[in-house]
Formats: C-alpha cells, sequence, structure tokens
C-alpha cells in the first residue's frame, strides 16, 4: 500500500526562501533511510504558490485566479511517496520524518493513504480514469 | 483475543523496519546470523515488556540496536569467562573485552553509522551464501531481510510451517558449521556471490508473481518482497550495474501485476493485456534504473538485458508499437551472454513478431530436438501459435493440447485447452 508524506507549507516555503543548508540534509537523510528500506517510491519539493494558479468553478462559470494564496498552512510545499505493507509502517516512517521548518519550530505534515484504482468497482469511468494516467 | 493495543501494532511495525538492520549489527559483533537474530529477538522481547509501559522511545531502532549490542556483549563476555576457566581465552576476547565499557554500543554507533549498510550488505551475502540450498537461501532471507515470521513464509509458498522452520534452523546449522565469514566477499568471489544473491531475489518475485487468483495473499505480497529486497540492494550497491539492472526488471514487470489478470480470475497475456492499467510510476521508476544500468556496463549482463526487452514493452503504448527488431538484437546478446534454449525459444517469438511467423517456425524446429527443451511446455505453445498465424490450424491445435498436457499450472492449461478448442 502506498502512501504520501505531505509536508504543508509555510511564511518561509512561500515566500520562496530555500531552506537551510542543514534542513535539506536532514531531509535528504530522511530520503536515504527511505530508499535504503526499499520504501520510497518518489518526492519533490514544490515551488511557492506564487508560481501557480487555480481554477474556480461558480455557477457554471470557471475563473482562472493566479497565486499566491493567503491561507498559507493549508497549502502544500512538498511530498514523499512511499509504499509499505501496513499502516503502522506508514505511521511509523512518518514519526521519523524530520521537523520540516527547523527543531523548535511549528510545523506539520500530513499522511494520507493512496487509492488504488482497483479499490474502486469496475466501469467506464475508472477504465477511462487508468487510459488518462 | 482482543485486537493488539495501538502500541503493539507500532512494536510490530518498527520491528519489521528494523529487523535487518538489528541482525546485521548484532551479527558483526557475535559473527553467527542465528545468534545475532536470537539476540535481536530478546531485544524485540525487552521492547514488548517496555513500551506498553513507558511508551515508545523517541527513536526506536536505535533502542533496539542498542539492546541488542548489549546483549550480544554480555554473550561475548560470558563465553570469554567460560574461555578464561580453560585459559584459553584468544587475542581476540581480549580486544573484544577491552572494548567493553559502558557507553561502548553509543559510541559504536555514533562512530559507525555508515557501517550500517556495510551490516546489511553482509546480511544479505550472509543469508545468500553458495552453501545453502536454493531453497534455504531464499527462506533465511526472507526472514532475516524480510522480517518475515516462518508462518508468513510458509504460507507464501503454500509449505507446511515445520517444514520453513526446520528449513530455516538447518540454514543457520549450515552456515555455522561452514564457518561462513560474516563479510561482503572479496573481489574474486564476488560475481559468483552477487549472482547468488540475484537469484534469490528473483526467485522470490517470481514466485509472488505466479500467485493465482484465491491464493492467500502473502503470495503475490513476495513481489513486493523482492521488490523492497532489490531496492534496497540497489541502494547498499548503487555502482553495481546488474543489480540496477534486476531492479529495472522487477519494478517493470510489477508495473503490469493489475492487468495481468482478467475480470473472470484468468491470466491474460502480454499482447493482450489492457495497458492503461499498467503502472506507470513503476514503468517510470524501472526505466530510470535501466538507464542507470546501462550507464554502469559496458557489456550488459543477463539482468540488464531483460529489463531492456521488458522495457521495450513499456515503451510500447500499444502492442502493436512494439519494437520487435529491437527486441531481436536484445535477445541476441542475451543468448550471448547467457546461452540456453529457452533464451533461443524467446528469441524465435520476437523473430516471429519482427519478421513473420515463417521464419520463426524454422528457428522453433531447430530446438524442438533439444532434449533440455522435450518437456517444456512453451516451446509446443510456441509452435502451436506461429502454426496457427500460418494457417495450420490441424497441427496448431496438437501443439496447443500437447503444451496443455505438459504445464503444471492449471490456469496455463485451461488457456492452453482454450486456445486448442478454438482451432477445432
Amino acid at each position: 500500500m502506498r502512501f504520501m508524506i505531505i509536508v504543508k507549507a509555510s511564511a518561509a516555503s512561500e515566500a520562496g526562501v530555500m531552506p537551510e543548508e542543514s534542513l535539506i540534509a536532514e531531509r535528504a537523510a530522511y530520503h536515504e533511510q527511505l530508499a535504503r528500506a526499499g520504501v520510497l517510491l518518489d518526492g519533490s519539493g514544490l515551488r511557492p504558490s506564487a508560481d501557480g494558479w487555480r481554477i474556480r468553478y461558480t455557477g457554471g462559470q470557471r475563473s482562472v485566479v493566479d497565486g499566491p494564496f493567503a491561507e498559507t498552512k493549508e497549502l502544500i510545499a512538498g511530498y514523499t511517496l512511499i509504499q509499505v505493507r501496513s499502516r503502522d509502517e506508514a505511521l511509523e516512517w512518518a514519526r521519523r520524518c524530520p521537523p520540516p521548518q527547523g527543531p523548535t519550530a511549528d510545523a506539520e505534515i500530513e499522511v494520507r493513504q493512496l487509492f488504488e484504482l482497483e479499490d474502486f468497482a469496475p466501469g467506464a469511468a475508472i477504465d477511462r480514469m487508468r487510459e488518462m494516467r | 483475543m482482543t485486537p493488539p493495543s495501538a502500541t503493539h501494532r507500532a512494536i510490530d511495525a518498527v520491528w519489521r523496519i528494523e529487523a535487518a538492520r538489528i541482525v546485521a549489527g548484532v551479527a558483526r559483533l557475535v559473527r553467527d546470523v542465528g545468534l545475532a537474530e536470537e539476540l535481536a529477538q530478546d531485544a524485540l522481547v525487552a521492547a514488548l515488556e517496555h513500551w506498553p509501559v513507558d511508551g515508545l522511545p523517541d527513536n526506536p531502532g536505535a533502542w533496539l540496536m542498542a539492546t541488542a549490542k548489549h546483549r550480544a556483549l554480555d554473550r561475548l563476555r560470558q563465553q570469554a569467562l567460560h574461555a578464561r576457566k580453560h585459559e584459553e581465552l584468544g587475542h581476540e576476547l581480549d580486544a573484544r573485552q577491552a572494548h567493553v565499557v559502558p557507553d561502548f554500543v553509543d559510541a559504536l554507533d555514533a562512530a559507525r553509522q555508515d557501517d550500517i549498510g556495510d551490516d546489511l550488505l553482509r546480511l544479505i551475502f550472509t543469508a545468500c551464501h553458495p552453501v545453502l540450498s536454493t531453497e534455504a537461501r531464499v527462506a533465511l532471507t526472507l526472514r532475516l531481510l524480510g522480517g518475515l515470521s516462518t508462518d508468513e513464509i510458509a504460507r507464501a509458498f503454500l509449505l507446511p510451517e515445520p517444514t520453513i522452520a526446520q528449513r530455516i534452523v538447518r540454514a543457520k546449522r549450515t552456515l555455522g558449521a561452514a564457518r561462513v565469514p560474516f563479510e561482503v566477499p572479496g573481489a574474486d568471489e564476488r560475481a559468483p556471490r552477487l549472482a547468488s544473491v540475484l537469484e534469490v531475489i528473483y526467485l522470490v518475485f517470481n514466485e509472488g508473481y505466479a500467485a493465482t487468483a484465491g491464493d492467500d495473499w502473502m503470495r503475490p505480497a513476495l513481489c513486493d518482497e523482492a521488490l523492497r529486497l532489490g531496492r534496497t540492494l540497489a541502494g547498499l550497491m548503487p555502482g553495481d550495474a546488474e543489480v540496477l539492472g534486476l531492479v529495472a526488471l522487477l519494478e517493470i514487470q510489477a508495473s503490469r501485476t493489475a492487468a495481468r489478470t482478467g475480470a473472470d480470475g484468468r491470466p491474460v497475456l502480454l499482447l493482450e493485456q489492457d495497458r492503461s492499467r499498467w503502472d506507470p510510476l513503476l514503468i517510470r521508476r524501472g526505466l530510470a534504473a535501466l538507464a542507470r544500468a546501462e550507464a554502469l556496463a559496458d557489456v550488459p549482463g543477463p539482468y540488464t538485458l531483460q529489463a531492456a526487452i521488458a522495457a521495450c514493452h513499456a515503451r510500447a503504448r500499444v502492442a502493436d508499437q512494439t519494437d520487435w527488431a529491437q527486441i531481436v538484437a536484445l535477445y541476441d546478446a542475451l543468448a550471448r551472454a547467457v546461452p540456453s534454449p529457452v533464451v533461443e525459444l524467446n528469441r524465435a517469438v520476437a523473430v516471429g513478431m519482427a519478421s513473420g511467423p515463417a521464419a520463426a517456425l524454422d528457428l522453433v524446429d531447430t530446438l524442438a530436438a533439444d532434449p533440455a527443451l522435450a518437456r517444456y511446455h512453451w516451446l509446443p505453445s510456441v509452435r502451436g501459435d506461429l502454426l496457427a498465424k500460418l494457417g495450420r490450424a490441424e497441427e496448431a491445435r496438437a501443439e496447443f493440447e500437447r503444451a496443455a498436457g505438459l504445464t503444471r499450472n492449471l490456469r496455463e492449461r485451461e488457456l492452453l485447452q482454450r486456445r486448442a478448442a478454438a482451432l477445432a
């Protein structure tokens, strides 16, 4: 089963400030641990929301809203995708994730389990989802 | 039975993550993987005693490692004492004694963080030592490196638990009796020893890949175990082309898992699979590993070549776009690297796709006399397929029936019988 460890954005990440060398090193060490355990599938940091945009759907209309977005804590700054044997293993790996904003700064990571397409009942829409992957 | 508490589930998860590292770290001290596993288990028992009361330590892996190593040192001390009674205290034990100070383990851990990987590598090479039978290597590897219980291994291989338990006990005894050193083999031995490791990982994967609908879920889980082992090994030996080649092969094969079985549970042949069900993430990982393997090797080895063949399929959006000429060329190289009639037969299939069934049939007919293929169901199956394409239905039907009679896999037999019936 696959889980995504999501690192939430911070004022610094949203300002496009690159993390300190020590934080990058910690993150690299964590990813190396995951890779050596054979559980790391993918991972990346995301550029600040200033470089992104949203499409807003209202009353049947759609409009483009350019970033940055205000609600920093709701935004994500990066993710790590792992494949493990159980939910408990995912929890244990998440516990080992280094504090994303440094040892004392408040921060949050969130872990979500991925749906496997096989979790869905067969259907035409699911087949099309597969084709688009 | 009450469901396990959150703490117990956490301990189990920590154990599965850490078991191999701990056994490996302890084995370096005691130079005996059987004893190392016992001591690591003792540490687990200690965790089960303390953690539900005291809570999980901040670094549970380090806690387990330190506890297991302390027990190892106690054991060595006892042995030294015992030896001294007999006035046989050797220099080695003297040296070990000198190191037995309270903060020894902590100092060791701090100084040797990088060596944990080396210990793990030693453990892999030891568990896959050629002095052991293939079955023993597989069982011991899953036990020591996968952290699987004997029950899980037994379920995965459809064998009674005592059989697996005994296999593991004997394997440890054999390693001890043969005085197999706990080390990564030197340059002279490295190639055959690595081949033995890669073979074990590939066997575990194929065992999982051969699972059919209705099997215990531990069977398909073997594919994940093999992938994890392969990825771990690739992390430990990033400069070895064939390790990466094997990982590439496994990633690409695993990418097809969802497409290999139809809704009715029947196997779906590669060219008939719904490629939209292939896992693009695993394909991408496989292609990346293959690119690294190819960049490292002057002459690609057999796993890299097989991965390259798998990659030809992975790159084709639809079966009709498969680059069969490239696949034939890769089979040529594979036949040079590991000459075998089975490789020749697969090459003939590729020739059939690249140049037409007549050319392939000539090749298959020259192979038909090979005694190694006499009982191999794939030969009449391929021959039947080529004959059917050439419009020789009656001969094709006879070949499919012959193939059905030779295979031991029930699903495959049904498939072959259906193909025969369709030609009647």
